[in-house]
């Protein structure tokens, strides 16, 4: 299980997260949802130890990712696949070997390679990519090779930042039906994103991050149904009430 | 030269940071699987595709420095001393400090561009995600291979720069091949050599370490890149200045 436990991070004077405290259950799919630039994607990297939290712990089956040694940490990412909202590939690399450099860290058998590196593109519908390399592909199929790269790794966790944005409403359907079918494969996923049918889709649970700390957390029907005029608004994205809403809260 | 003196406070930081950073290579160092099947590739494009400007540099500092030494030992010391002080120039100094600076330029600024734009663009975290360490796996192998190469591509620039020298010294000098040679073997020794190639390795980690610090730090975007790129290479410049006094007072 991943725990946060009230998760302080600031950007020199700029504070992000505000004693953020989340539980992402084992077995599902958690949404965060949340205005840009709160500080989602901050929260992933915390989670995967790339950022350390100021204040709070971040807690992954038991073990504290702020106090790691490098071996727990390699050991932790072993068990952690991370979906880049900027894709990130590996740009001196083609797609077969971007997937490949995972799994090599592995210690993956140079024979199945080849079988779990067709497999993971076939998912995502990349199948004939292989040999190319990032620069010659759509942002969206960069996108997908991103995920591909993740689940090649069969990890126990996915944190999946924004994973539909940029990607046609069919392929992003089809995402949405991947991270569904990798949830019933026994993965727990984080998912980031501003996509509400992806969210309400992919998601059994919703979690709205505002101003630092999460809103409101709960069953996706639960949330859907809300009377908190915040995160209702957010849902249902309505210009005139954020603006308003926030000076009144202020 | 100017602002170094200024930031002398910033100093200590720097060097207390480079110093935990290096630490932290160390241990990158033990993780051979890593980054063993990069060394040969970065020793090829660090090392190898760095020869033609070396030689380059070497064949133009052989001739000066023969016209030179004949220049100011006309009338007062016998010609052929203009062998060993080609000889003795281009292996001890000229060979692996300029060597060293035009690799600054080449080596330096190629590995903080290539390693800034990784970061930037979250190619660093993203190998951080699949569990590899960016240090040995991206700066062990450029530093290992510059500190390797160097010395190479400088025995080659040495060897250049002396038949240049010995080239220029027959045909424009009224010096024969034979006093060319004995004066660049009366007054050589062994040290001469290894002298040069140990400083010339030093100079290849320098500036490879500058360059990996200065690129897995960058922040921002292309202009952080930018940034990155030119202080590796001027440190890379700065660093190859300090080691060679440094040798110099310990060795000689
Ligand atoms: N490395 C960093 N250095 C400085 N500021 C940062 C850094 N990373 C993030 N920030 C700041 O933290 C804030 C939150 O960033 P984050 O990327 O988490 O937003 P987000 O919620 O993922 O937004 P989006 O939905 O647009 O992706 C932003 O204002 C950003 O400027
Ligand atoms: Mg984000």
């Amino acid at each position: 299980m991943i725990e946060l436990r009230s998760v302080h991070k600031a950007f020199g004077a700029r504070e992000i997260l505000r004693g953020l405290s989340l539980e992402v259950p084992e077995g599902q799919n958690t949404v965060i949802i949340g205005y840009s630039g709160t500080g989602k994607s901050v929260t992933l990297k915390c989670i995967i130890g790339l950022l350390q939290p100021d204040a709070g712990e971040v807690e992954v089956d038991g073990d504290i990712v702020g106090a790691m040694e490098p071996d727990e940490l390699v050991a932790l990412r072993g068990k952690i696949g991370y979906v880049f909202q900027s894709a990130a590939l590996f740009d001196s690399m083609t797609v077969n070997e971007n997937i490949a450099l995972g799994l090599r860290r592995r210690a993956i058998a140079e024979s199945d390679l080849r079988d779990r590196i067709e497999e993971s593109l076939a998912v995502v519908a990349l199948g004939d990519a292989g040999e190319k390399y990032p620069s010659e592909l759509s942002g969206g199929m960069r996108k997908r090779v991103g995920v591909a790269r993740a689940i090649a790794l069969k990890p126990k966790y996915i944190l999946y930042d924004e994973p539909t944005t940029g990607l046609d409403p069919v392929t992003s359907a089809v995402m949405d039906e991947l991270m569904v079918r990798t949830r019933d494969l026994g993965v727990t996923g984080v998912i980031v994103t501003h996509d509400m049918r992806s969210a309400f889709t992919a998601g059994d649970r919703v979690a709205m991050l505002y101003e630092g700390q999460i809103r409101q957390v709960g069953p996706a029907a639960e949330l859907r149904e809300t009377d908190d005029p915040v995160v209702r608004q957010f849902i249902e994205g309505r210009p005139d009430a954020p603006l308003s809403l926030r000076r009144a809260e202020r | 030269m100017q602002r170094t003196a200024i930031a002398a406070p910033q100093w200590g930081r720097f060097v207390a940071h480079v110093g935990r950073w290096t630490l932290g290579a160390m241990r990158a160092l033990g993780d051979i699987a890593t980054w063993r099947s990069h060394l040969v590739p970065q020793m090829r494009r660090l090392g190898v595709d760095s020869i033609p400007i070396a030689l380059f540099i070497a064949v133009f500092t052989g001739i000066v420095l023969a016209l030179l030494s004949s220049y100011i030992f006309t009338g007062a010391i016998p010609l052929y001393f203009v062998g060993a002080l080609v000889g003795k120039t281009i292996m001890m100094e000229l060979g692996p400090v300029l060597t060293g600076m035009a690799l600054a330029g080449r080596v330096g600024a190629n590995i903080a561009a290539e390693l800034g734009t990784m970061k930037v663009t979250e190619q660093v975290d993203a190998l951080e995600t699949l569990a590899y360490d960016p240090r040995s796996y991206l700066a062990v192998p450029r530093v290992l291979a510059a500190t390797i190469m160097f010395p190479v591509v400088t025995a080659f620039a040495v060897a250049v720069g002396v038949v240049a020298g010995w080239i220029t010294a027959v045909n424009l000098l009224d010096l024969s091949t034979q006093e060319f040679w004995k004066g660049l073997r009366q007054f050589y020794q062994f040290k001469d050599v290894w002298f040069g190639l140990l400083k010339s390795a030093s100079f290849g980690a320098a500036i490879a370490l500058m360059g990996c610090y200065k690129g897995l730090t960058a922040l921002g975007g292309a202009q952080g890149v930018g940034a990155a790129t030119t202080r590796a290479v001027v440190l890379g410049c700065e660093s190859i200045l300090v080691l060679d006094a440094f040798w110099a007072l310990v060795l000689l």
